[in-house]
């Protein structure tokens, strides 16, 4: 793959609005201008219903903006077509649950775009297997289906099966979401070396950018932060934009905890 | 990093598309099925073209993943269904040829006793009965699998590796299935004449295996050999498509796939003897 230039911008959006996958044709976004440059670590927060998860499917090419026009790294996106197919897998998605292909083993999932994009039989494929699986803690479930497994090794396995082709972007859907504290400690500080190109890919300094219902584990993480909310994105800049927003803002940013604790006092 | 704010201005409604009306009549519930009918075939004709059209277009495409997917999908619509299969052989040739062969010989007819066979098992029941069996046995876990992964978000999670779902979902399937099917049926009419045959003998019918062969061989012409390997191939095509189609051609939630399942069978069911209809035609013609 080659190296970005580095006046094109990763993401350009302008006047974007987005569908729901699931009803289709429902408008849930709209009049996204949104600009994302090389290297930047973006944290999106909204809270559950406001739409992240379909804006990161329509960021991602699976689905096609309702209207606007959205470039990735300068081509017109979504992506479907064979003949720059390549391009698009510049790009790389980790789903909330990482949607593991339940009926393969672990081993086979992350084996299975890299076998299928570079026509690679099992042997061929093993080496930037095995450096994967063990990177990223799964060996003990290498040959496992991924069916019965834990929610965590699932996620792991979903991260895996996107970096195991190099991306330079990494897209992650609601990264933390529904892990404990020990576990969502490994995801911090793995997207952190993902982002310095350290440990995992190294050399190679990803473009991330994650969604989340609770902002603040990323507070001195992630570099810019925006809000879903109300059919609206806003990006805020960087942690002192959170820290700014309005007191409309604030209530999607940092929920009012249950038994009535001010979530804001904890920042 | 340059930024913007969404749009001030407020914004409209989400727009939903309307619900059809309810019939309010048996001529408003006849328009509604009609169009739930073409709908369907339009669905259908559209999968089945683009199915075909990746199959051309990707043949050479990922090879290591996909022909063993078609060797694992060749084995379990077809080797693995074998003991099922002679064992229905067997109980075939009992219910038509051990009865035909007994009753033929009472009213001195067995001279057309190949003719008869040729029709009843070569031509009709062995393709259909072939394309049925594999329907139950493997047509209807396609829509469990396919559905349950599409409701699952696997299929989505193929899209954003690159892998188109139809490569790698539908391909593997559709050509172990029309092999499938072709195979099995040759072994079911062999099992069926020859089972036949064992079950007149045991009945004392006063015919020579020699005989019983030569009457088959004389009314078999070359046009059955073209056409039965065009049927079960069709058929096999067409029971992969419909069921693949139910199972990963739209949105479904989990507790849909059931109902998404009868649907394929009973579509699979009516297509499959639309085809038997039309190949009857041909035979005529022939």
């Amino acid at each position: 793959m080659t190296s970005l230039p580095a006046t094109v911008p990763i993401f350009e959006m302008a006047g974007v609005a987005f569908s729901a996958l699931r009803p289709p044709r429902s408008v849930i976004g709209e009049d996204i201008c949104w600009t994302v440059q090389p290297g930047e670590y973006w944290a999106i927060a909204g809270l559950h219903g406001s739409g992240k998860s379909d804006f990161l499917l329509m960021t991602a090419g699976l689905m096609a903006p309702v209207r606007g026009t959205y470039r990735f790294l300068g081509e017109e996106m979504p992506i479907f077509d064979e003949a720059r197919l390549a391009h698009r897998l510049r790009l790389g998605l980790v789903f909330d649950g990482g949607q593991p292909f339940n009926r393969l083993t672990v081993r086979e999932n992350i084996a299975l775009p890299l076998r299928y994009h570079e026509n690679l039989d099992t042997a061929e494929a093993d080496a930037r297997l095995d450096a994967m699986i063990e990177h990223l803690g799964l060996s003990e479930w290498a040959n496992t289906p991924t069916g019965g497994l834990g929610r965590n090794v699932q996620k792991k396995v979903g991260l895996a099966r996107a970096l195991i082709l190099r991306p330079e972007v990494l897209l992650l859907d609601n990264p933390l979401g529904g892990l404990d504290f020990r576990h969502s400690d490994w995801w911090l500080r793995t997207l952190d070396q993902l982002s310095k190109g350290e440990e995992v890919l190294p050399g190679k300094p990803m473009t991330l950018i994650v969604t989340t219902a609770d902002i603040r584990p990323w507070k001195g993480r992630a570099g810019h932060f925006a809000l879903l909310a109300n059919r609206r994105f806003s990006a805020l800049g960087d942690w002192s934009g959170v820290e700014g927003a309005t007191p409309e803002m604030m209530k999607e940013l940092l929920p009012r905890e249950p038994g009535g604790v001010d979530a804001s006092a904890l920042i | 990093m340059q930024s913007g704010d969404a749009s001030a201005s407020d914004p409209p409604r989400a727009t939903y598309w309307p619900r059809p009306p309810l019939p309010r009549s048996w001529t408003n519930r006849l328009g509604l099925n009609l169009l739930r009918f073409l709908e369907t075939v339009h669905g259908l004709g559209a999968f089945a073209l683009i199915t075909l059209g990746v199959v051309i277009s990707k043949f050479r495409l990922a090879r290591q993943v996909i022909w063993p997917a078609v060797t694992r999908e060749i084995s379990r619509s077809g080797s693995r269904l074998l003991p099922m299969f002679l064992y229905v052989a067997v109980v075939l040739g009992l219910l038509v040829i051990g009865q035909s062969v007994s009753w033929l010989t009472r009213v001195g007819a067995i001279n057309y006793l190949g003719g008869i066979m040729v029709i009843v098992v070569v031509r009709e029941l062995g393709p259909l009965v072939a394309g049925l069996l594999v329907l139950a046995r493997v047509g209807t876990a396609n829509v469990i699998e396919l559905g349950t992964a599409r409701a699952l978000g696997e299929v989505e999670a193929l899209e954003a590796l690159g892998i188109d779902p139809i490569h790698y979902l539908v391909v593997p399937r559709v050509i172990g299935m029309a092999l499938g099917v072709f195979s099995l049926t040759v072994y079911l009419i062999l099992g069926a004449l020859i089972s036949g045959y064992l079950w007149a003998f045991i009945q004392d019918v006063p015919l020579q295996p020699g005989e019983y062969f030569r009457q088959l061989a004389n009314s078999l012409g070359g046009m059955d050999f073209v056409l039965l390997a065009l049927k079960t191939l069709a058929f096999g095509f067409i029971i992969a498509i419909v069921t693949c189609y139910h199972g990963l051609a739209q949105p479904l939630r989990l507790e849909e796939v059931s109902q998404a399942t009868v649907r394929a069978v009973a579509q699979s069911v009516i297509a499959c003897v639309l085809i038997d209809a039309l190949f009857i035609i041909l035979y005529l013609a022939s």
